[in-house]
């Protein structure tokens, strides 16, 4: 086949996964996620397990060792019997945390520690790197076998087929950025890789099985007959020493592999991370061994097959490979090709974006925190940060894997560095196993047991897989790997045991040790402030985290199940458990722990409050469960009751306030006019004085007109009866003349206005007038009070599918605070008000009832870092006024 | 509760005997996979090794499929005996049926205090 | 001193009314536009007669006049004052104050309440 045919060939599948992520993640982002979420997707994205290694390796290792190349997926295997229990609570308690990674379970589970974290993070760089450029190495392998098949072989020299590997890695970090850190949601799934991967799975099967197919059926007379021809290569000298297999060695792969099916980054990311629920296990419970089975049953046929129809020389690690293209099979080779191709991007791209979830969570960010001591006060933009270092973090991991295989050239059997690999992050299991079992494991056992195993794999397995250092020396019979293995993994259990037992845990490690060991929601017990003034702060964190849209939306909706209206819900030790874990899904559990510390006032948490909460704790049983929800739905109710009944004694007094407003209000311009119009009898006055009265009263009966007409005005919408003239109009034009019409509003100053003038391109069906006055008056009233010394005015708009049109206006002022945040929109609001130029303090009011008439409301958002108006518009205007609006026309 | 409906113990009783199999299947494989090892390579190192892994592996596959089924159904029919119990003792009149009740609201006074 | 009346009202218009009819009288007023600082204008001015307008902003008229009565200096604690009001109830306003007249009013009521109490 040519190199630029196979070259087409492959562009063609990449722009076909492209093409398939983004339909995905848009479909997601409809929230058409059925289909994405089907338990089959789930288990075909399992399927990252069998990387290149397994798909060009395990026919290799197959013809070296025999049968043992079973112990890779036997492991997992013997893991997924134990599905329904195990698995499923480890999903259910990893959703439960919001965890985002492997290297953050352990870090929530043992107190939050970053530190801890961090560490973890490291074992996965050292054990990712190679492993990564095992990928890229079988990717340009497979491309080096048919360049050799084709005439233009020549050209193709080492130089270009490192650069096949360059290339792949680069298509390879451009894929994980687009598809992997397009947003930076509270859980951190992603459902254009998924997909993806789910297609890539069944390519690959696919691949794996028509090529058994044909070698067995093909080129050799059924099963019987290949059952005979591996009876009979058992019994070539070379294969009765290497194949027969070893109890200690088997033993120690068949559990390295089952560690490495729960530890490995990129398997933690698929299996726990992306898991919409743990329900989904009951299915891949089964079905995932089931894929395992198919992928590992033609291994030895192609061993045997290859070993007696290719050359004496031939690498059986690419069997799969030379073996069709031998017999002339090139499109079965092309397959062939295309499978092995999917299955090394497949791991690398989920590899890499669970090592950049890690590397920005645990290293990046916690290091710019440390570095800018103060995190509430500034404006600064922590999700760009985050998706930066993870784009970062992305092309580190890709450049790093892409230089070990430029340096490596050629050096180890594939088999060897993903073992290496396995073994390395099967040093997180203890802590991990002992941290969901066990309530005694605590932070100093995990940094003993992880820590020694780190170092012990270093020192007999790392290094001496790249060429430092040498094999263990032991006695004869026993397999150095095997004991290596066996010594590092038990001496970090024991490790982690003895010095969990010494020591002691701090509150906070024994309340996550609880939540984790009983399956239980966690709850943030603290002394937190009770002060309100605290979640603005909050809500200003949480918006530089998630972006203003999600941060408004999670806020509101933890005030409504509280019972309150608004944006601020109260600082239960509730809304902060769930505040914590919605932040650790987008930046980690120790990051978000400290980050809400920081803003909202540390905690102080002693044993007897501890021991309070793991009585309730233990204690939540159904019974006191139910009752618990009856109790807060009953909180709920009460304290809607409250609001209403306080809005209603609140009216009451309002009207009584009201109607001796309005006296002053009217009282005040006539006092002026009927002490005038008196003087202006006394015949004794000069002309100047005359005309200088007469102005005067004809000032202030304008202002009565005005004042009148404002309240005929109100009591209009108020009442309901308000006619709408309903027509289409170009939102952009409205503000347009709202900007010039306020501009008369203290003319002196002059306002930055920033706007996105193509997104308010919007064809509008309201009463545009009426909409014009509100626009008129939220622009002027921030032309009136902002403070700031250069006064900047955002516009911001907003078309969504559910809510209608969003127009907000913020200011770069000091803003309302809190405390009068709710009154601004009753009427003579600003009486006591020095700055009130004029008006009777009926503006907002009055934009409040026209909003209404049009079917949507006007509300002030806090935490904006300014005064900020949310005016939203519905699609339609509402049905009863709209009809009645025409009928008058 | 002696007066407890007979089919809401069996079905929960069934439930319980499988999430013991789910616990005991993994012990179980573990030991039919790595003891033939042990005890005899030569046996299990070649054609013979190739037909016991496999037919084991297909085994192990079948049993997680039957036994999850199995499990989702138990849990399903547990979920419907128990509501036909509670829509049972909701009916009036029947004595016998009243004693339960009783014995939950007391339950859940004494717990009450606890939980405030 | 010469001023005669200190008048404290924030609505320019009235104030200027105001003013003018009692300027004619052949008083001399002076004007303190925000109930900020009233005390202390009173303080410095020491007029014979204070016209006071409830609602003002920052400081309301009730408040100045109590800070007035409860002074240090007995003089300057019994300095008359006219309270002008543009609520309706003129009662709770003025029971410190030592005459109360409601906004609107005839240009004659101010001139003979004005009269009568600079004597």
């Amino acid at each position: 086949m040519p190199f630029e045919t196979l070259l087409a060939i492959c562009l063609a599948y990449v722009v076909l996964m492209f093409v398939v992520a983004f339909a995905a993640d848009r479909a997601a982002a409809r929230g058409h996620v059925r289909w994405l979420d089907h338990p089959l997707v789930y288990t075909l994205s399992l399927s990252v397990y069998c990387s290149a290694w397994t798909f060009y390796g395990a026919v290799g290792y197959a013809s070296r060792s025999g049968l043992e190349f079973l112990t890779i997926y036997l492991g997992p295997t013997l893991v997924f019997t134990g599905a329904w229990w195990g698995l499923r609570r480890l999903v259910r308690v990893a959703r439960m945390h919001h965890v985002t990674s492997v290297a953050d379970l352990v870090s929530a589970r043992f107190g939050k520690s970053n530190r801890l974290a961090a560490l973890v993070t490291l074992i996965a760089i050292i054990a990712s790197t190679p492993y990564i450029a095992l990928q890229l190495k079988s990717v340009s392998l497979s491309f080096e076998v048919f360049a050799t098949d084709t005439p233009a072989a020549p050209i193709i020299n080492g130089a270009t087929l490192g650069g096949t590997a360059g290339w792949v890695a680069a298509g390879l970090a451009l894929f994980t950025i687009l598809f992997g850190t397009r947003n930076l949601a509270a859980d951190e799934r992603h459902h254009g890789v998924v997909t993806a991967i789910a297609l890539e799975a069944v390519v690959k099967l696919l691949a794996f099985l028509a090529l058994g197919v044909f070698v067995v059926w093909g080129l050799a007379d059924g099963p019987a007959d290949i059952m005979a021809r591996i009876a009979r290569a058992a019994e070539a000298p070379e294969n009765a020493e290497g194949w027969l297999l070893r109890a200690d060695r088997w033993t120690v792969l068949n559990i390295v592999a089952a560690a490495a099916i729960l530890t490995l980054p990129r398997m933690f990311q698929v299996m726990v991370v992306e898991a919409a629920d743990e329900e989904r296990l009951t299915i891949a419970g089964w079905a995932f061994p089931a894929y395992l089975f198919a992928m590992s049953l033609f291994v030895m046929p192609i061993a045997v097959m290859g070993r007696e129809l290719l050359p004496a020389g031939a690498n059986p690690d690419l069997y799969v490979l030379t073996l069709p293209a031998s017999q002339g099979q090139d499109m079965l080779a092309m397959l062939v090709f295309l499978g092995g191709f999917s299955a090394a991007t497949s791991m690398v791209v989920v590899c890499a974006i669970a090592v950049a979830t890690m590397v920005s969570n645990h290293w990046l960010v916690p290091l710019w925190l440390a570095m800018r001591k103060t995190p509430g006060g500034e404006t600064t933009d922590l999700r760009g940060f985050v998706l930066n270092a993870r784009r970062l973090a992305i092309l580190a991991v890709m450049a790093a894997g892409w230089v070990y295989h430029q340096a490596s050239e050629g050096s180890a059997a594939l088999a060897a560095m993903g073992l290496v690999a396995f073994v390395g992050m099967a040093q997180v299991l203890p802590a991990m196993i002992g941290g969901l079992l066990w309530r005694g494991a605590n932070r100093k056992g995990a940094y003993a047991g992880i820590g020694t195993g780190f170092v012990l794999w270093m020192a007999l397995i790392f290094l001496p897989s790249i060429g430092l250092g040498g094999d263990l020396p032991v006695a004869a019979g026993m397999d150095p790997w095997a004991l290596a293995v066996f010594l590092s993994l038990s001496a970090n259990t024991l490790a982690f045991i003895a010095v969990s037992i010494f020591g002691f845990p701090d509150p906070v490690e024994r309340l996550q040790g609880l939540s984790f060991v009983s399956a239980i929601e966690p709850i943030r017990h603290s002394r937190m402030t009770r002060s309100d003034d605290r979640a603005e702060p909050l809500l200003a964190m949480a918006r530089r985290v998630w972006g203003p849209e999600e941060a408004l939306r999670f806020f509101q909706a933890e005030a409504r199940a509280q019972g309150k209206s608004g944006y601020l819900p109260d600082l239960t030790p509730r809304f902060l458990t769930r505040l914590e874990r919605r932040l650790g899904g987008s930046i980690g559990s120790a990051t978000a722990h400290a980050m809400i510390d920081r803003v909202a006032g540390g905690i102080a948490l002693t044993v007897s409050d501890l021991l309070q909460v793991a009585d309730e704790a233990q204690r939540a049983k159904e019974e006191t469960q139910r009752l618990e929800n009856a109790r807060a739905e009953l909180a709920v109710t009460a304290r809607r009751l409250r609001e209403a009944n306080d809005k209603l004694t609140a009216l009451s007094v309002q009207k009584d306030a009201f109607l001796s407003q309005i006296s002053h209000e009217l009282r005040t311009p006539m006092t002026s006019v009927r002490a005038f119009s008196e003087i202006l009898k006394d015949p004794s006055l000069t002309p100047e004085e005359r005309t200088r009265f007469a102005g005067i009263i004809h000032d202030e009966a304008g202002r009565l007109t005005r004042l009148l007409d404002d309240l005929l005005h109100l009591s209009v919408l108020e009442s309901g009866r308000a006619q709408l003239s309903i027509s289409v109009a170009n939102l952009h034009d409205l503000i347009n003349r709202a900007l010039s019409a306020a501009s008369a509003t203290r003319p002196e100053r002059s306002f930055l206005i920033d706007r996105d003038p193509s997104s308010e391109h919007l064809g509008i069906v309201t009463d545009a007038d009426r909409l014009l006055q509100v626009l008129i008056n939220v622009i002027s009233n921030a032309r009136k009070y902002c403070d700031a010394e250069r006064p900047v005015l955002i516009l911001r708009v907003r078309n969504l599918e559910a809510e209608g049109v969003i127009i907000d206006i913020i200011d770069n002022g000091s803003g309302i605070d809190s405390g009068r945040q709710t009154l601004i929109f009753e009427k003579f609001a600003r009486l006591n008000d020095p700055a009130r130029a004029g008006g009777a303090g009926l503006g907002l009011a009055i934009c409040r009832e026209i909003m209404a008439a049009l079917g949507g409301d006007i509300s002030y958002l806090p935490g904006q870092g300014g005064a900020a108006f949310r005016i939203r518009l519905p699609k339609r205007p509402p049905v009863g006024t709209a009809a009645s609006g025409s009928s008058a026309a | 509760m002696p007066d407890k409906p007979l089919f809401l113990e069996r079905a929960s009783f069934h439930r319980r005997r499988l999430g013991d199999a789910a616990r005991v299947l993994p012990v179980l494989s573990a030991l039919l996979v790595l003891l033939p090892v042990w005890w005899a390579p030569a046996l299990v190192s070649f054609a013979g090794g190739v037909l016991w892994f496999f037919l084991l592996w297909a085994g192990l596959i079948l049993a997680v499929w039957a036994l999850h089924r199995a499990l989702l159904r138990a849990e399903a029919a547990t979920i419907r005996a128990s509501e036909a119990v509670a829509a049972g003792q909701s009916h009036p009149g029947t004595g016998a049926q009243s004693h339960p009740a009783q014995g939950d609201a007391r339950r859940n006074a004494g717990d009450s205090p606890d939980a405030l | 001193m010469a001023m005669d009346i200190l008048m404290i009202e924030d609505e320019p218009n009235i104030a200027e009314a105001v003013r003018f009819i009692l300027t004619r009288e052949g008083w001399q007023i002076g004007l303190h536009d925000d109930g900020a600082g009233g005390i202390e204008a009173i303080t410095q001015q020491r007029p014979r007669l204070v016209i006071l307008d409830l609602m003002l902003p920052n400081r309301s008229g009730a408040e100045i006049l109590g800070d007035l009565r409860a002074a240090d200096d007995p003089d300057l604690a019994a300095t008359p004052v006219l309270m002008l009001t543009a609520r309706g109830e003129t009662a709770e306003a003025g029971q410190q104050a030592d005459a109360v007249l409601a906004k609107p009013f005839a240009n004659e009521e101010l001139r003979a309440i004005v009269r009568q109490m600079l004597g």
